[in-house]
């Protein structure tokens, strides 16, 4: 398929990585059809701030637009908004939405992004238990979020600690049920988890750890959440923090190959050569990481995957691939991530947690592949160049903090 | 609304209309300047939305805080006026004020 051919582009998913397609493509010099449609009423925004700001109320939905409602007209970008692709035809070509109607396309951009789980609990339907990933869903959740209302957070993943976080600001009294022995398990290490888990306690946050809820106590609304030993936590508000799965509903329906989301190469195309899938949705082989596969939930896999299919469709220059990246912000913590931690051999600690300012660098056999910087942006900027360009630092280097990160980094080999 | 003056690394000037109390880099990727990325929109998470400030505006912008100053320290030709465009905060002060953006972000 050379580009010339492609006239007309659709884009099933109006999150971030969606939009940013969308715009890329504009921005490529891409002067034929494109159509963003999303399930949702808002025009593509940043979701990383509900969990943040927006649900503390120090930003507006205004601020979380990718770009004003009015440029996607303006840029003869048909944004379909609230509107639901139901199935792919792969065969003809086309996209089936909502209604019957259908649209053709020369290209498609799967951009499905992920579902929230929901609990599978007795209860769980009760007004008070609360998603977290739409602006709706926090919308919903933001008139209960008031001083000593009584929050329970089932999971401690990012998006539990950071909502734990708010809460706490905003005077909630707050408990986080985690069935693991200790918070982010998934995401970072026992050293890591460890401050944080201090840090949140701290900060006035209770903690039942290994704690399995049984099932969602109220009548009409939530009242509390009894665990399977036997001990019940009252409640006015529940979140469900317990992760996302991928929306592979309609890669499904059509048959491209999926696994842990929608399987695709290093330039996000799938099975089908027409069809390309970024975001949350989709797994791609890690270029700095053996080209393993990786479904990764971040704005920075989002973005990437729009600026490598953008420039893919208009013949632009081909984006040089970043080391995977992410932040979390909980009270005045900024956690700033690079590189992908699973499969590390050894932790080496720069600084000291007791200073709520440290980092934490992983190691594989002698090869630096991630950092967790805690209030340290040197030691995560320089790790991420480092892991991007295939060098390490001798962990012994590490711990001398009378050497700046960046004289470590420019000896780096 | 204040007026920004943007100008790409080719000379190519943007003149944004941008709200007060909105920072610098939104009101340019709101706008879809080229040669700000701002990648993390405004989290100082990834060092991609930086700007030169224009000299004689640099008493009003005000000085790089203590993150800015090491995000920067990894970017690419940093100079004394280098600042993180999401961390300055549009005010009517700021009406008229000028930045030159790098030749590159990454």
């Amino acid at each position: 398929m050379s580009t010339g051919e492609i006239k007309r582009i659709i884009i099933i998913g109006a999150g971030q990585a969606g939009g940013e397609t969308a715009q890329r493509l504009r921005q490529g010099g891409f002067a034929g059809d494109i159509t963003l449609i999303g399930e949702e009423p808002a025009p593509p925004y940043q979701r990383p701030p509900l969990s943040k700001g927006y649900l503390k109320g120090d930003l507006d939905m205004d601020r979380l637009l990718l770009r004003p409602a009015t440029v996607y007209a303006e840029e003869n970008i048909t944004l379909l908004t609230s509107l639901r692709a139901v199935w792919i035809d792969r065969a003809n070509k086309r996209v089936r939405v909502e209604g019957g109607r259908e649209l053709p396309y020369d290209a498609l951009v799967l951009a499905t992004g992920a579902k929230p789980r929901k609990l599978t609990l007795v209860g769980a339907d009760l007004a008070g238990v609360h998603l977290f990933r739409t602006a709706a869903d926090v919308d919903a959740l933001k008139p209960h979020f008031v001083r000593d209302a009584k929050l329970v957070v089932v999971g401690a993943g990012y998006i539990g600690l950071e909502a734990a976080a708010v809460a706490r600001q905003l005077g909630l009294s707050v408990t986080v049920i985690e069935t693991a022995v200790r918070p982010l398990a998934r995401v970072t290490s026992p050293e890591v988890a460890g401050f944080f888990l201090d840090e949140h306690t701290r900060q006035g946050v209770q903690f039942v750890l290994g704690g399995q809820p049984a099932m969602i106590k109220g009548r009409e609304r939530v009242t509390g959440v009894a665990l399977v030993d036997g001990t019940e936590i009252s409640a006015d508000i529940v979140i469900a923090g317990i992760g996302v799965n991928p929306d592979i509903a309609l890669a499904d329906q059509c048959g491209l190959e999926v696994e842990n989301g929608i399987v695709t190469d290093a330039l996000c195309q799938t099975s089908d050569p027409a069809v390309f899938a970024i975001g949350d949705c989709a797994a791609r082989p890690m270029a700095h990481f053996d080209k393993r596969m990786a479904r990764l939930e971040s704005v920075h896999n989002a973005m990437e995957g729009a600026k490598i299919v953008a420039a893919a469709l208009t013949g632009g220059k081909p984006h040089t691939v970043e080391a995977p990246w992410f932040w979390s912000d909980q009270y005045d913590l900024k956690l700033q991530i690079a590189g992908l931690f699973q499969g590390y051999d050894n932790v080496v600690l720069r600084g000291v947690m007791a200073d709520r300012s440290f980092a934490a660098f992983y190691y594989k056999g002698p090869k630096l592949i991630a950092v967790d910087a805690v209030n340290r942006p040197a030691e995560y900027l320089g790790a991420k160049m480092l892991i991007q360009t295939g060098r390490t630092i001798p962990p012994g280097e590490l711990e001398d903090e009378t050497r700046p990160m960046k004289e470590l980094v420019a000896a780096a080999r | 609304m204040p007026k920004i003056t943007y100008i790409e690394a080719s000379g190519k000037e943007h003149v944004i209309e941008a709200p007060v109390g909105q920072t610098v880099m939104e009101a340019a990727v709101k706008h879809a300047v080229p040669g700000i990325d701002a990648d993390c929109g405004g989290a100082c998470a990834c060092a991609t939305c930086h700007v030169y400030v224009d000299p004689e505006w640099l008493s009003k912008t005000g000085e790089q805080n203590s993150m800015e100053q090491s995000m920067l320290d990894f970017a690419n030709d940093v100079e004394d006026n280098s600042r993180l465009s999401c961390q300055i905060k549009v005010s009517a002060e700021l009406d008229g004020l000028v930045v030159r953006l790098p030749k590159s972000q990454h």
